[in-house]
């Protein structure tokens, strides 16, 4: 196999592992390959890493598909070699025969039979584990399985001896050989398809609601929710700076231009620089949305370089404020958050006490640049809802989002008051899954831009 | 001016080998890993810029200084901060040289202009010396077109490009991928010799896709303890062998800990000297508290590993008795 063709491979695996690569990127990297050869395999990987992986997270990747990718691709070389320097003497044609590969004794035959097959029935397109008997079953038969079950078929309705023992043959080395091709089927799935099948669950994930999910679940969303706040982040952390023009910012001019006798050359226009998001959260912490406010809070924790003024309360009786608990590395995130719904999450929930609690000791810190996110059912147990506090806090604040994991329909039934609260909101939003979660964020973020 | 293929080798023929780029590179004082000598070399030899990530204080901007001083070529460094522009960072006119030159030529313009009898007349005479204030004379080259202007190689560090604006690394592109910057008025300008270019980042932002593409990308974090205790070696050559073991053992260690900030190689470095001055032989609980905010920059931080000093400092303590035993302690030097 050509240098250019290994590389090309690698690089589709890689591609597949949601590592980008560009074409121009394959370029460099055979340009690379000509520079350091294939004889240092270290080198090599060193070298490829920083041509092709270029971030940290890609750089694991490249790590584990390249010890996958080369360790067969060497094992493919010295076989070759190997196979070549016994078939010299022998005649050089391959064997074609279903019998003949199955039953060969050197396992190189055995392995290039494999690999020929797979590269015939387009095994480097899978995508899913559960694809591997799938391809196993074209693999063995690109090896002419179906003309060996003829004859099969043949010896079997001989009803002799000698076919019944052939037939037994047959058997034996065609379990075998399906063994081997799922093996090869699986590896080659580690290599192309296991990436590809990690982006498809975590899209499915960002799209489950979050009620109906299990343990494993759970566990699976948090680099899911670190990604998607990076995302958002990378979209987010730019300053916008707007640029005033008609408005001459005559002392910065005069400055720019004292060493030139003040003749204005160099012209500076007024800016206004947007706000930086200020945002106060509001999480009801009673059972029924506790775990909404898990997730809310690991995604604002996730972003928060691009928020830098971040309160956050809790609530289900008395409201607290828990910006100190979350004051710790990521590791630390989940038992931050026992001690929360320990200390916090009991009691019956009540709005309007949690909005007086607010007024009382928290007023000064919102502001009109203060977007306020509740998140909660609105489920206050016929208590008090004190709208009027909540109107207040309308008035003062820049946005009132509200995100509520209920659906619409439920809205208003029981001791539901979100309809008697929704007037005095900019948005609310219905809270299911990730991807709602998301784009409530990003909306949020968005008026501050 | 075109690319000559025969003067690039000459340059930068001490990198020949990755072997050669990391001797070298310890020549000078710097020592290097495997990964980032193989980086250099196909940096070189690929003619492509190296991206430099890693947390501050790993030593990224001294790689390319180290570099410079190693080919004994011009180092240009371009800062970057958020606003950074052409201006700043390509050329600039020097508007007051030409001022002055047409106040000074404004005594002289009747010899020009005197018998000009159309305006159609004046105008040719003056287009002749409109190009006179928009040449070379009057160009204040920043970094990126002095490195294309060196004649014999240089090395361009572009610092922390993170901070500079998105619109910033656009402009960028041209320079890093075809090694030439165009000022409108004068026309296109390349490097006769393609600067060695390093670009560093902390990643405040993520940088754009067309700038990574464009770029090797190299990783540098914090060393394992044998490079670490090297690069404090020819930093601060006179600690003793114990304390350097015990010291860089307890940086190590310290790293393994949740912390804000995590300490880096120059935090080992300053607090390698920061000991010697107070001529420490050892290292014990007592001392390290009194200069362990030399290591830890937040006050949280040094609260957080308050209780665990002791033990730390008397594991790192340990850590040089049992390398010192019957195999020999290693030479370092």
């Amino acid at each position: 196999m050509s240098a250019e063709r290994t590389i090309t491979d690698f690089v589709r695996a890689l591609r597949s592992a949601d590592v980008k690569v560009s074409t121009a990127e394959t370029l460099d990297a055979v340009k690379a390959v000509d520079l350091v050869g294939y004889e240092d395999r270290e080198f090599l990987k060193t070298a490829l890493r920083s041509v092709l992986a270029k971030s940290e997270a890609e750089k694991d990747t490249y790590d584990r598909l390249f010890e996958l990718f080369f360790q067969r691709k060497q094992k493919e070389q010295s076989e070759k070699t190997e196979s070549s320097e016994q078939d010299a003497g022998e005649d050089s044609g391959e064997p074609q025969n279903f019998m003949d590969i199955a039953e060969s004794s050197d396992e190189a035959v055995i392995e290039m039979a494999l690999e020929r097959a797979g590269q015939a029935s387009g095994l480097q397109d899978i995508r899913f584990s559960t694809q591997t008997s799938y391809y196993a079953q074209q693999m063995l038969k690109e090896m002419g399985v179906r003309e060996m079950e003829a004859e099969l078929l043949e010896q079997l309705q001989a009803h002799t001896p000698e076919g019944d023992a052939e037939a037994e043959r047959m058997m034996d080395a065609r379990k075998k050989m399906t063994a081997r091709a799922i093996e090869f089927a699986k590896q080659q799935f580690e290599v192309f398809g296991a990436g590809a099948t990690q982006q498809f669950r975590d899209d499915f994930l960002a799209d489950k609601r979050i009620n109906e999910m299990d343990r494993s679940d759970m566990e699976r969303m948090k680099p899911l929710i670190q990604k998607l706040a990076k995302r958002l982040v990378s979209k987010h952390s730019r300053r916008k700076r707007q640029k005033n023009r008609g408005q001459l910012d005559i002392r910065k001019t005069l400055r720019a231009n004292a060493g030139r006798d003040g003749v204005p050359f160099d012209v500076h226009w007024r800016q206004t620089k947007k706000d930086r998001p200020k945002l106060v959260l509001i999480c009801d912490v009673s059972g029924s949305v506790a775990r909404f406010v898990r997730f809310l809070l690991l995604f604002l924790y996730c972003v928060r370089d691009v928020v830098p003024d971040l309160h956050t309360y809790a609530f289900s009786a008395r409201l607290k404020d828990v910006g100190p608990y979350l004051d710790t590395s990521l590791d630390g995130f989940e038992s931050a958050m026992e001690r929360i719904l320990a200390e916090i999450g009991w009691g019956s929930t009540d709005y309007g006490q949690a909005l007086s609690d607010l007024q009382v000791d928290h007023w000064s810190k919102i502001d009109r640049r203060t977007t306020v996110i509740v998140l909660g059912d609105a489920r206050s147990n016929h208590g008090d809802p004190r709208i009027d506090i909540f109107e207040d806090l309308a008035a003062k604040t820049k946005r009132i989002v509200w995100l509520n994991p209920e659906a619409r329909p439920l809205w208003g039934t029981g001791d539901s008051e979100m309809l008697r609260y929704f007037p005095h909101c900019s948005t609310v939003t219905m809270l299911s899954n990730l991807k709602q979660l998301e784009r409530a964020i990003d909306d949020v973020l968005m008026h501050y831009s | 001016m075109t690319i000559d293929k025969d003067l690039i080798a000459e340059t930068y023929s001490p990198l020949s080998s990755v072997a050669a780029v990391s001797e070298g590179l310890l020549s000078v004082g710097y020592i290097s890993s495997e990964e980032i000598s193989t980086a250099i070399y196909l940096a070189v030899h690929l003619r492509k810029p190296i991206l430099i990530e890693g947390p501050a204080g790993v030593g990224k901007t001294d790689l390319a200084q180290s570099l410079s001083r190693y080919l004994d070529v011009p180092l240009e460094r371009l800062q970057c901060y958020e606003g950074l522009d052409e201006s700043k960072s390509l050329y600039e006119w020097k508007y007051g040289k030409q001022l002055l030159y047409t106040q000074i030529l404004k005594d002289r313009l009747n010899d020009v202009v005197g018998d000009a009898g159309t305006i159609a007349d004046l105008t040719g005479r003056l287009a002749t010396f409109e190009d006179l204030f928009f040449s070379h004379d009057f160009l204040e080259p920043r970094p990126l077109l002095r490195a294309m202007e060196q004649t014999s190689g240089s090395v361009l560090l572009i610092d922390e490009i993170d901070k500079s604006d998105e619109e910033f690394e656009a402009f960028l592109l041209e320079v890093l991928s075809d090694y030439q910057v165009t000022v409108p008025e004068i026309g296109t300008i390349k490097a006769n010799v393609p600067p060695i270019v390093i670009l560093t980042s902390n990643n405040v932002r993520d940088l754009g896709d067309a700038l990574k593409r464009r770029c090797l990308h190299l990783y540098i974090g914090f060393p394992d303890a044998a490079r670490e205790r090297e690069i404090v070696r020819a930093r601060v050559p006179d600690v003793s062998d114990s304390l350097l073991t015990q010291l860089v053992s307890f940086v190590q260690d310290l790293r393994t800990k949740d912390l804000r900030k995590r300490p880096s190689i120059s935090e080992t470095v300053d607090w390698a000297r920061t000991l010697l001055l107070m001529h420490a032989d050892s290292l014990d609980e007592a001392m390290v508290r009194k200069t362990l905010n030399v290591l830890l920059k937040y006050e949280s931080d040094i609260e957080a590993t308050s209780n665990a000093i002791g033990s730390m400092a008397r594991n790192a303590a340990s850590s040089s008795e049992s390398k010192r035993l019957p195999s020999g302690y290693p030479s370092l030097s």
